[in-house]
Order: C-alpha cells, then sequence, then structure tokens
C-alpha cells in the first residue's frame, strides 16, 4: 500500500512538474549552443557557446542587426574625426541595468580600463588594442588608467580616441570584449558581480539561472529599449558537445536551433528536413603550420611548396567532411571586410594535378629527399573525427612524394602547447576571424617580439619570419585610405603565401539548423544571430 | 563489528593522501595546462593567471598549498568555469549523479536478481533463452549505442519520452538515462545469479530440503536464495562504484549536469582543482561502499565474520 502511495505521489509530481514547465514555456527558445560556458564575463569569455549568451544579457555601444551587420546599441549615434581617430557615442535616454542603475558612459570607461587591466587577465583584451594606450596599459608599460583613450565626456557621451585610424572599429565593438560593465557592481563585489544571484543585464536578456553542464536560461528584460519588438520570452542555452545526440533532440522536438551537426548528416538534413539546414562560409580558415624554425626540416621553402601544391583542396569539403567546405589557397577569407576584390589566387591552383605532383617531385629531389629518402613528419591534431579524417587523406596526398606521415593526436591543450613551445613539425590549426577585417588572420603570420630574451611568437606557431611582410601591416596599420590599405594587406598576403608560410586547407563553413517555428534567422558570415531578433511559431 | 569498520576508517586516511598526492603530481606532469587553448594567450595574461592560481609556485610549494586547504575542507576554485569553486560544482552535480546512479543500482539490483532467479529455475527453457538474449544485448551493446538507440525510439519516433536534457523534477527525463544506465549493470547481476542459483539448487541441502517434501517456492525462499545472493553482493559495491563513475557517457549523451561530465570536461580541459576535487570524492565513495559491502557479505555468510 505504502508503494502503491509512494509512486502513485512520485508520478503526480512528476506530472505535475512537467506540466509546470510546459506552462512556463510559452515562448521559449530553445537553443542548442554547445559548449559549456566558461565565464559570463565578458572580459573572459573566449568562444562563440559564451557570445550567445553574453551578447543577449549585455549590450555594447554598438550591436549587431539580424545580419551581424553594426548598428547603433547603447549608444544611439556616434562621430567620428576626419582623421578616422576620435569616435564620439551619445548614449540612449533612459538605457538601464536591470536593478534599476542607469547605464552611463562612467561604466564604459571603467570597463575599458578593467578590460585592459592585465590583473582581469582578459584573453581578448588584443581585439581593442587600437584604443589609445590599450596595449601599453594592457602589457604594464603605462600603470595610470587615465592615460587610456576612452573618456567620459559626461554621462551620456563617450570619447574614444584611436592610435591609428582603424577601419574595422565599429565591427570590433559588438565584440564583447567592449562590453560595459555595471560599475557600481563591480566596485562592490568585483568578479562575483556574474554569480547569477548578482549579475546585471542591459540587453534584451537577463540570466536567470546557470547550471554547469546543462544549460545556462535568460529570460526577457522588460527594461530594454526595444523590449516591444522582442518575441522570445525566454532562452535556454543548452550545453552539448554530443552532435549526434544534439539532432536527436532536434529531431525530437526538443531543439529549436542546432549551431553544430555532425558533417556526415548533411545529406540526411537535406533529404528529410529540407530547408533547415543552413550550411554558409564562415569567416575562417582552416590550415595547417609548418615549423620554420632554423634547424628544422620544414625551414626550407621547396619542402613546404611540395607539401602545399600537392594538397588536392577539391576533395576536402564535398567529399571528405561532406558539408561543402570550399578549397583555401589563400589566407583572408572571401567575405572579408576592407579588403581588396580578387581573393589571392596561385598560378599553380589552376595546374592539373598531376603537374603539381611531378612539381612537387621535382622540388622534394632538390631538397635531397625522395622514395629512396623519405622524408618522415610528425603530423599533430587535436582529437576530432574531422581532423583526423583530413590528416590521413593529406598523409595519402603527400605518399607519392616520398613524405612519410606519423599520425599523432592529442586533446586540444595538449596540442596548442605543443604548437606554441615549437614541439612539432605539423601541426592542425584553424582561425575565426573575431571582427570583420584581413587583419585579423594576417596578424597570425607576423614575426613574434622579444620580451625579456624570449621570443613570443603568439600565435604565429609556425615561426613564420618575413620582414617586407612585417612592413606591408606596419604600413596598413597608419592607412586611412580603405582602397590602398587594402591593396597593401593584399600585397602582404601574397608575400607570405608566396612563400609557403602555411597550408590553408579550407574556408570554414557555419552549420546551423533551424527549426521552421523559428522565424528572423538570416545567414551571414559570421554566423551570429542574436535572440532579439528572432521569433517563434507554435 | 564496529571496531572493525572503525579500523578500516582510519586506514582509509593515509591512503587518501597518497592517493591525492600521486594524482596532483600525474595531473601536473601531464603536458598542456588550463589556459591552453586554440589561441595564445598575451604573456602578461597568462602570467597574471598563473600567478592567481598560484601556477607560478614550485610544485612541491604548490603541492602543500592545496593539502593544506584540502585539510581546512578546501577544494579550491575551478580554473576553468569562472566564479565557481569546486565545491560549488560538487554540489550541483553529485546529488545529480547519485540520484541517477541509485535509481539505476535499484532498478538493474531488482531486475537482476528476478530475472536471474527465473531464468535459474527455468534452465534452458524458453524464458532462461530470453533473458538471456536481453543480457546479452545490455552486456555486448556499449552504453553510448544503446543511448542513442533508445533516445530515437522513444524520443523522436514515438515522442514518448524526452530524448535528453534535464527539467528540475522531472521524472520523464531520468527514466531514458536510468535505463541506460541500468541495463548494463541488470544483465551482470542475472547472470551472476542465474549461475549462482543454478548451482545452490543443485546442493545436497536443498535436495534433502525438497525431498523431505517442501514446495518449491518454499525451497527458493527459505533455502536458495540467501546464499544465491552472495556473488551478487559481492558484486554491488563495485557495481555502484561503476554506475556513479561511469556515468559519464549517458550524461553527456543526455546533457545532463553530472559529475563525471565534470571530471572528463575538467580532465581535457586540465581545470586541476576539479579532477582533484572529484578524485578525493570519488575515492571517499570507493572506500566506503567497499566497506559496506564487507559489513553485509559478514551478515551474509557468518564464516567471514570469523576470518
Amino acid at each position: 500500500m505504502k508503494l502503491t502511495q509512494t509512486l502513485t505521489a512520485v508520478a503526480t509530481a512528476g506530472a505535475m512538474a512537467l506540466m509546470m514547465s510546459t506552462a512556463a514555456s510559452a515562448v521559449t527558445l530553445q537553443l542548442h549552443n554547445g559548449g559549456d560556458p566558461g565565464t559570463l564575463d565578458p572580459h573572459k569569455a573566449s568562444g562563440d557557446w559564451e557570445n550567445r549568451v553574453i551578447g543577449d544579457y549585455i549590450e555594447g555601444l554598438v550591436t549587431e542587426d539580424a545580419a551581424a551587420q553594426p548598428i547603433a546599441g547603447q549608444a544611439e549615434s556616434w562621430e567620428i574625426s576626419e582623421d578616422g581617430k576620435v569616435y564620439t557615442f551619445h548614449l540612449r535616454d533612459g538605457i538601464q541595468w536591470t536593478d534599476g542603475e542607469p547605464v552611463t558612459a562612467e561604466d564604459f570607461v571603467y570597463a575599458f580600463q578593467r578590460l585592459f587591466n592585465p590583473a582581469t587577465a582578459a584573453d581578448y583584451a588584443y581585439l581593442q588594442f587600437p584604443i589609445l594606450n590599450a596595449e601599453a596599459i594592457n602589457s604594464g608599460e603605462i600603470t595610470d588608467f587615465d592615460e587610456l583613450g576612452v573618456k567620459a565626456i559626461d554621462d551620456k557621451t563617450l570619447e574614444i580616441t584611436l592610435s591609428a585610424s582603424t577601419p574595422y572599429f565599429l565591427d570590433a565593438l559588438t565584440h564583447y570584449t567592449a562590453y560595459p560593465v555595471p560599475k557600481h557592481l563591480v566596485e562592490e563585489i568585483g568578479d562575483d558581480w556574474t554569480k547569477v544571484e548578482n549579475i546585471v543585464a542591459n540587453g534584451p536578456y537577463k540570466i536567470v539561472e546557470w547550471l554547469p553542464g546543462s544549460y545556462v536560461r535568460s529570460e526577457k528584460n522588460e527594461d530594454y529599449y526595444d523590449a516591444a519588438n522582442v518575441q522570445i520570452d525566454e532562452v535556454y542555452y543548452h550545453v552539448l558537445e554530443d552532435q549526434a545526440a544534439a539532432l536527436n533532440r532536434y529531431r525530437a522536438g526538443e531543439f529549436d536551433i542546432l549551431t553544430d551537426f555532425p558533417a556526415d548528416q548533411y545529406q540526411w538534413l537535406q533529404d528529410n528536413l529540407p530547408g533547415e539546414a543552413h550550411v554558409v562560409p564562415f569567416l575562417g580558415v582552416y590550415y595547417y603550420v609548418m615549423n620554420q624554425e632554423e634547424g628544422e626540416v620544414l625551414s626550407d621553402v621547396r619542402i613546404r611548396e611540395a607539401l602545399s601544391i600537392t594538397v588536392l583542396r577539391d576533395v576536402i569539403g564535398p567529399d571528405i567532411l561532406g558539408t561543402g567546405e570550399l578549397p583555401a589557397y589563400g589566407w583572408v577569407p572571401p567575405g572579408t571586410n576592407n579588403y581588396v576584390e580578387d581573393a589571392y589566387a596561385p598560378e599553380w591552383a589552376s595546374e592539373p594535378y598531376e603537374e603539381r605532383v611531378a612539381r612537387a617531385v621535382e622540388l622534394m629531389t632538390e631538397a635531397g629527399y625522395g622514395p629512396d629518402k623519405p622524408l618522415t613528419l610528425q603530423l599533430r591534431y587535436n582529437t576530432n573525427d574531422n581532423h583526423q579524417r583530413i590528416a590521413v587523406a593529406l598523409a595519402a596526398m603527400w605518399e607519392p612524394l616520398g613524405v612519410k606521415i606519423e599520425l599523432f593526436n592529442a586533446e586540444t591543450a595538449v596540442h596548442y602547447d605543443a604548437l606554441r613551445s615549437g614541439d612539432f613539425q605539423v601541426g592542425r590549426a584553424g582561425w575565426l576571424l573575431d571582427y570583420n577585417d584581413p587583419s585579423n588572420t594576417l596578424d597570425l603570420l607576423k614575426t613574434g617580439t622579444n620580451q625579456a630574451g624570449t621570443m613570443n611568437w603568439g600565435n604565429n606557431y609556425g615561426r613564420y619570419s618575413n620582414e617586407e611582410f612585417d612592413g606591408l601591416l606596419e604600413q596598413a596599420a597608419n592607412e586611412l585610405d580603405l582602397t590602398a590599405r587594402g591593396q597593401l594587406l593584399a600585397d602582404a598576403e601574397k608575400i607570405a603565401m608566396d612563400e609557403f608560410a602555411a597550408i590553408p586547407i579550407y574556408w570554414y563553413v557555419s552549420k546551423d539548423v533551424v527549426s521552421p517555428k523559428i522565424s528572423g534567422f538570416q545567414e551571414n558570415a559570421k554566423n551570429i544571430f542574436r535572440t532579439r531578433w528572432l521569433s517563434k511559431s507554435e | 563489528m564496529l571496531a572493525y569498520a572503525f579500523r578500516r576508517v582510519l586506514s582509509a586516511i593515509p591512503i587518501a593522501l597518497i592517493a591525492v598526492t600521486i594524482c596532483f603530481f600525474i595531473l601536473r606532469l601531464a603536458p598542456g595546462g588550463p589556459f591552453d587553448g586554440e589561441r595564445a594567450l598575451p604573456p602578461t595574461v597568462l602570467a597574471n593567471l598563473r600567478a592567481h592560481y598560484n601556477l607560478d609556485q614550485p610544485l612541491v610549494v604548490q603541492y602543500f598549498i592545496y593539502v593544506w586547504r584540502l585539510i581546512q575542507g578546501d577544494l579550491g576554485p575551478s580554473m576553468v568555469i569562472d566564479g565557481f569553486r569546486v565545491s560549488d560544482l560538487i554540489r550541483i552535480g553529485f546529488p545529480f549523479t547519485l540520484t541517477m546512479a541509485l535509481s539505476a543500482f535499484v532498478i538493474a539490483t531488482l531486475v537482476g536478481i528476478v530475472a536471474g532467479m527465473v531464468a535459474a529455475v527455468n534452465q534452458n527453457k524458453w524464458p532462461d533463452y530470453v533473458l538471456v538474449l536481453i543480457v546479452m544485448i545490455g552486456v555486448v551493446v556499449p552504453n553510448f549505442l544503446n543511448a542513442a538507440l533508445l533516445q530515437l525510439w522513444f524520443g523522436v519516433h514515438l515522442g514518448w519520452l524526452p530524448a535528453g536534457g534535464w527539467v528540475s523534477g522531472s521524472i520523464a527525463h531520468l527514466v531514458l538515462p536510468v535505463t541506460v544506465l541500468a541495463w548494463p549493470h541488470a544483465a551482470r547481476i542475472s547472470r551472476l545469479m542465474r549461475g549462482s542459483m543454478i548451482e545452490v539448487l543443485g546442493t545436497n541441502y536443498v535436495r534433502t530440503a525438497r525431498a523431505k517434501g517442501l514446495r518449491e517456492r518454499l525451497v527458493l525462499v527459505r533455502h536458495a536464495i540467501k546464499p544465491a545472493l552472495l556473488p551478487v553482493v559481492s558484486y554491488l559495491g563495485p557495481g555502484l562504484s561503476y554506475l556513479l563513475t561511469g556515468s559519464l557517457a549517458v550524461e553527456q549523451i543526455f546533457g545532463l549536469p553530472g559529475i563525471g561530465k565534470y571530471f572528463v570536461t575538467a580532465a581535457l580541459n586540465r581545470d586541476y582543482g576539479i579532477v582533484l576535487g572529484t578524485t578525493i570524492l570519488y575515492m571517499f565513495i570507493i572506500l566506503a561502499l567497499n566497506l559496506i559491502v564487507d559489513l553485509v557479505y559478514a551478515w551474509l555468510d557468518p564464516k567471514v565474520r570469523y576470518h
């Protein structure tokens, strides 16, 4: 009897909980967000899964429209000085944090100072380095934060001074590193301000729950200036890294949007859920780095050339991955703003493959290698099915050159540790653009800087170094004319690619699946779709 | 028996300390660190982060700092999940994992014992064959495949149950994960029970009981079940440990906020504090479970008490 009663009570409680959850989710967006957010603090975030959450609850001076183009955010308007160095922003009236405190220009000043404060240890502070003295403050050279080029003229007016005219600066301001933080709260409780019980918002949503490993939940912020046009009342940002399981849950109707799916399911999606899979070019390059440090075998440009020209890129996107990623021969993704019209296209790309292989064999012979004296190279990649497939395919492509590849896979932390410390010969890497400008990828090939006797190569894992290339980037940074700047950067790209500084393999694509119930989703090269522009029909 | 239990608990302390020490140094010797991601951090940022978490100190100093804090009950912060301490994550994840593991444990034990008995009593008849088949599927098919198949059938095609996720208080969300978790254990228990029961049913004292005219059901209940349970009981401790530690695949596939998921994610991210914290937690659970099993075993088999 007791057992029956207990079972009945449990079943009733379960049913009630289900009913309550259903009732509360009248207009709820169930978003498959992938990885587990490591933080909700805009100064400490680093992944697109964090960007999706943070960009919904905090808004910067500038924000993104449905197509991810910069539009007015907390600032309703701005002026730019003639030399392109001084931006004056005018904040909207009535903007406030969810605890009722107004959002002021001082919040932005404080946020930028916090971002560049070395003690904050903000991973991505460098994205705002165009701001005057930002880099010097971040490196500890300047300790007086008042020297930063961000000033509050009054509560409603903010002035940002750059060290050089930067054509992509408005785009960079849409990045979470440029978001304000509530000065009153951070000063009071420090980093605890992002704990769910303390957190405040100035964006269209406010965070109400964070269950690590499962989801973050936010609700519509009724105090947001555009709240009347925000259609979704509640958002679940689900953590689920297993893409097959995520697709099952999408099919079961539990997710409205998938932000990734298994590449081998693309055809199935097209056949069974036509129009729901959105695979579009994404600003990013997938590439292999080659260790070019002095004494390393790959410092010989002939071998680098032989390896690069024998990569049959055309088969990778359509056949090996199955999602049609476009072959990459250059370093700047197509569609990047502020760039020349014609993408870098080496002559060898249009040659018949057999001719390329024949020339590569000659180059290897010149370098002293061939079938009789094979070159053994270790190829490192981080554990992932797609990386493995590509590595195996490339190893086969290089076999006719007398190159024997030893595959070595490791988890992400170990892999990148090896790349950074130069403990590799050939390694997989990828770069997704943080802001829409060619300098964001070209900077990856800049010569490292000597810091206290140690070379810091940053993200230039291959240690590529060319003075002319560096000089062109320097010139471009000070060039006001956008066309001339684009040409300088294109010249730099040509130098690096002609020297086979790395092996670009394909341009990334974004892979979203969007339920027909969702409206307002617009494909774009940044793959940013803020919830405020979406709506959902039942 | 109380003194025995006390001695066992005391002896666990040095074992725990040795395990923590080994785990600490192995973890630190592994290549890669908590701040090694796809993008290089500026040197000043990296230096600040390392200093904040004492990673700039010599390894031995770090070890003593860790142990000193541990003695005070502080498992330290997560280095990857900002704003969460290890204890916060254990508080969130462990009850969940425990609920799932205990539910699976109870179900697996009951189903396994009953199925094993039914199979043994009907040896080489159709109920035995059917049960052996189900058991084989449970043992042979890996968790992640079972999970995906059940997700497809019951979540996608039939729509009877949620295909994943977690809604606080919802039993429906637990049905599939618990089934996937319990199945292989129920299978193992039923195999153990079947074999053990067949053996017991062939013993002299059971034959004597039958010869005395005792009904078959009473033979089973009074004379066969208790001794047949011994191998099953030996399995229950490790079995519960497996359920607690082995729920990872299930937590991953169903997107559940369990501690197994935190552990593996932390190990991959080199989030030292979480890996050590969860290891310590599991170590204590395993030690405690072994102790409980030994005590239960002694209760079931008086011979053990005297040895």
